[in-house]
C-alpha cells in the first residue's frame, strides 16, 4: 500500500514541506487580516472628523459637535496618574522578587497571586476601586481614585514583565560585580537595572497602554459623562477617551457617526503610538545588547 | 610568609553535598599555589571561600577557619566588601561587564569611591600592562569590551581584578576556553604577578598545573589528599591516588 501511494504521489518531502509552509503563511495572514481590517475601517470612517478643532475644542451641541479635548487630556492625566503609582511600585516589586526574595512558599504565593491578578476582569477592578478609593478612602469620583484603580490593574503586567527582564540579565554579571566589591544594591543599580531597562520600559508601556484604553475600571471611579471644563486637581473627575467613546456610541441619540469613529481613531492612535514606542525600544535594545 | 591559613575547613551545600572535608593548608605569599584534581573535588568551592563568594550560594554549614593576614575572614563581622577588594577573582569563562574596556577596569575602583580621573587612568594603564594587554587595547579603551577576542577578554578580567590592587588573586580555570597562545600569555602574566601577589590557581589541566605550580594541592572529593612543592608533587608524589591522577591512570 505505501508503495502504491508512492506511485500515485511521487511527491517528495520537499513538496509536502512547501505545502506546509504555504498553509502556515496563509493562516498567519488570516490572523492579521481582521486587525488590519478594523484599523483601516476606523481610519476611513474616522479621518473625516479629525481637524484641529476636533482635537482642541470642547464637545458642543450635546456632544454632537465640537471636539474631544477634555477626553484626550483626561486620558493623558489618567495615564500619567497610573504611571506615577504603578511604575515605581511595580519595578520595586519586580526587583524584590527577582533579586532579593528567596524561593519560599511566601514568594511563590506572591507570584501566583500576581499571575491571577492579571486575569481578573477589569470591571471587577472598577468595583474594587469604587469600594476602596472612592467610598472608603473618600477620594470621591476622581482622577486620583481612577488612577489608583488603573494602577492596581496595571501592576501585575509591570511586575511580571519587569521581573522577567531582570531575570534575563545573566547571573554571571552579578557574580562578577559582587566579586569586585560591589554591594548587592550597587550591582542591581549599575548593572542589572541598566541591562533590564529596555525590557522594563516595554512592560511599563504595554501596561499603561492597557490602562489608557480601559473603560470599566474608571467607570465608577473617575470618569465623567461630560465636563464643561478641564479638571483642576487630582480630586476632580475627568472625561476620558474610552468612556467618552462608550457614551457617544450608546448614550447619545442621533450622534454623527463621524464623531464616534473620530474618537475611536484618536484612542487607537494614542494606544498604537505607545505600542510602537515599546516595540521600537525593544528592538533597538536587542540590536545593541552585548550578551 | 603564609598569607592564607586554612584550618579544618569543612563546607556543606544545602542539598547535602559535602564539598570540603576538614581541609587545612597554608598558602604562601609571592607564589603560585595550584589546586588540582578531578571534577567535583571542591577546588572552586575552596576558592570561593577565600573571597566569601560562597555567601551567594546555597551553603548550609561552614566549619573551620580561613585566616588571611591572621584574620578569620569567615567570621560574621568580616567586611566582605573590603575582603573582595583585597582578594580578586578571575573566573573560568571570561565575563566582561556590558560596558567599555575602560569602564570594566574602573568599575571596582569607582565603587570604592575613587573619582579622580588621573587615578583611574593610571589604574587602567597599570592593570592592563600587568595583564599583558595594554599594547593590544590602548587605542580602543572606549570600545565595548565584548568586542575583544576571548583571550583578550580573559586578560581584561585579570586586569579588572588587578585594577583594585588586591593582595591575593584567585583564578578558577582561567584559560579553559583559550587557545595555547592566549594561555601562554596568561601564564606568563601570572609568573610576573607572583612577585607582588599571592596567587591561587585552579588549572584546567595537569600539564598546566605542573607548568605553573610553586606549590600544589591535590583535591579528591572534598579532601586535601596531598600538598607540597610543585616540583615534588609532580615528580615524586607520596600518595598513590595523586600519582594515579597525574599519570592519567585515574578512575
Ligand atoms: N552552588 C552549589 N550548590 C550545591 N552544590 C554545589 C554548588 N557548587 C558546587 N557544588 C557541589 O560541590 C562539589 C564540589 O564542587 P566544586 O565546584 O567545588 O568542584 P571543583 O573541584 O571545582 O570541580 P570542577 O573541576 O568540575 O570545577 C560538587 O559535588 C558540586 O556538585
Ligand atoms: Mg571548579
Amino acid at each position: 500500500m505505501p508503495r502504491l501511494m508512492k506511485h500515485i504521489f511521487p511527491l517528495n518531502r520537499h513538496l509536502i514541506q512547501r505545502l506546509g509552509f504555504a498553509g502556515l503563511t496563509v493562516m498567519a495572514f488570516l490572523t492579521v487580516l481582521p486587525i488590519v481590517a478594523v484599523v483601516i475601517y476606523i481610519i476611513v470612517q474616522g479621518a473625516p472628523a479629525i481637524s484641529l478643532e476636533f482635537l482642541s475644542d470642547f464637545p458642543r451641541g450635546g456632544m454632537r459637535e465640537g471636539g474631544i479635548l477634555p477626553a484626550i487630556i483626561g486620558t493623558i492625566y489618567l495615564t500619567i496618574g497610573t504611571a506615577v503609582f504603578s511604575v515605581p511600585l511595580g519595578i520595586a516589586a519586580a526587583i524584590y522578587l527577582s533579586e532579593y526574595a528567596a524561593d519560599t512558599p511566601l514568594t511563590r504565593t506572591i507570584r501566583i497571586a500576581i499571575i491571577n491578578l492579571a486575569g481578573i476582569p477589569s470591571v471587577v477592578y472598577g468595583l474594587f476601586g469604587l469600594g476602596l478609593f472612592v467610598l472608603f478612602l473618600r477620594f470621591g469620583t476622581s482622577i486620583l481614585a481612577a488612577s489608583l484603580t488603573l494602577s492596581i490593574m496595571t501592576l501585575p503586567v509591570i511586575i511580571s514583565t519587569a521581573e522577567e527582564a531582570l531575570r534575563s540579565v545573566p547571573q554571571a554579571f552579578r557574580t562578577v560585580s559582587i566579586s569586585l566589591g560591589a554591594t548587592r544594591w550597587q550591582t542591581i543599580r549599575r548593572i542589572v537595572l541598566k541591562e533590564a531597562l529596555p525590557g522594563i520600559i516595554t512592560g511599563v508601556i504595554l501596561g499603561l497602554e492597557r490602562a489608557a484604553g480601559e473603560t470599566a475600571p474608571i467607570l465608577f471611579t473617575g470618569a465623567a459623562f461630560f465636563l464643561p471644563r478641564l479638571p483642576h486637581s487630582p480630586f476632580d473627575a475627568t472625561m476620558a477617551l474610552p468612556y467618552h467613546l462608550f457614551v457617544i456610541s450608546t448614550q447619545v441619540p442621533e450622534m454623527p457617526i463621524k464623531i464616534q469613529y473620530g474618537t475611536a481613531l484618536v484612542l487607537l492612535v494614542f494606544v498604537l503610538a505607545m505600542n510602537v514606542t515599546a516595540t521600537f525600544i525593544r528592538s533597538r535594545a536587542r540590536a545593541k545588547r552585548q550578551w | 610568609m603564609n598569607k592564607i591559613l586554612i584550618e579544618s575547613l569543612s563546607l556543606q551545600y544545602s542539598d547535602g553535598t559535602e564539598s570540603l572535608r576538614n581541609v587545612s593548608m597554608e598558602i604562601p605569599a609571592n607564589a603560585i599555589t595550584v589546586l588540582f584534581g578531578p571534577a567535583g573535588g571542591g577546588k572552586s568551592t575552596l576558592l570561593r571561600c577565600l573571597n566569601r563568594l560562597n555567601d551567594l550560594a546555597d551553603v548550609q554549614v561552614v566549619e573551620g577557619k580561613v585566616l588571611i593576614d591572621g584574620e578569620n575572614i569567615l567570621a560574621p563581622q568580616t567586611d566582605v566588601i573590603a575582603l573582595r577588594r583585597k582578594v580578586g577573582m578571575v573566573f573560568a569563562r571570561p565575563v566582561v561587564l556590558p560596558m567599555s574596556i575602560r569602564a570594566n577596569l574602573t568599575y571596582g575602583l569607582e565603587l570604592a569611591g575613587e573619582k579622580r580621573r588621573s587615578k583611574l587612568d593610571e589604574a587602567v594603564e597599570r592593570s592592563l600592562r600587568l595583564a599583558a594587554l595594554w599594547d593590544e587595547v590602548k587605542d580602543r579603551l572606549d570600545d565595548p569590551a565584548i568586542a575583544l577576542s576571548g583571550g583578550q577578554q580573559q586578560r581584561l578580567c585579570l586586569a579588572r581584578s588587578l585594577a583594585l590592587q588586591p593582595e591575593i588573586i584567585l583564578l578558577d580555570e582561567p584559560t579553559s576556553g583559550l587557545d595555547p597562545i592566549s594561555t601562554g600569555k596568561v601564564e606568563a602574566a601570572l609568573q610576573e604577578l607572583k612577585k607582588d601577589y599571592t596567587i591561587v590557581l585552579v588549572p584546567h589541566s595537569v600539564q598546566q598545573a605542573a607548568r605553573t605550580a610553586d606549590y600544589a594541592a591535590f583535591f579528591l572529593q572534598g579532601e586535601l589528599i596531598e600538598y607540597g612543592e610543585g616540583s615534588v608533587i609532580f615528580t615524586a608524589p607520596k600518595e598513590k591516588r595523586t600519582e594515579d591522577y597525574i599519570t592519567g591512570r585515574f578512575g
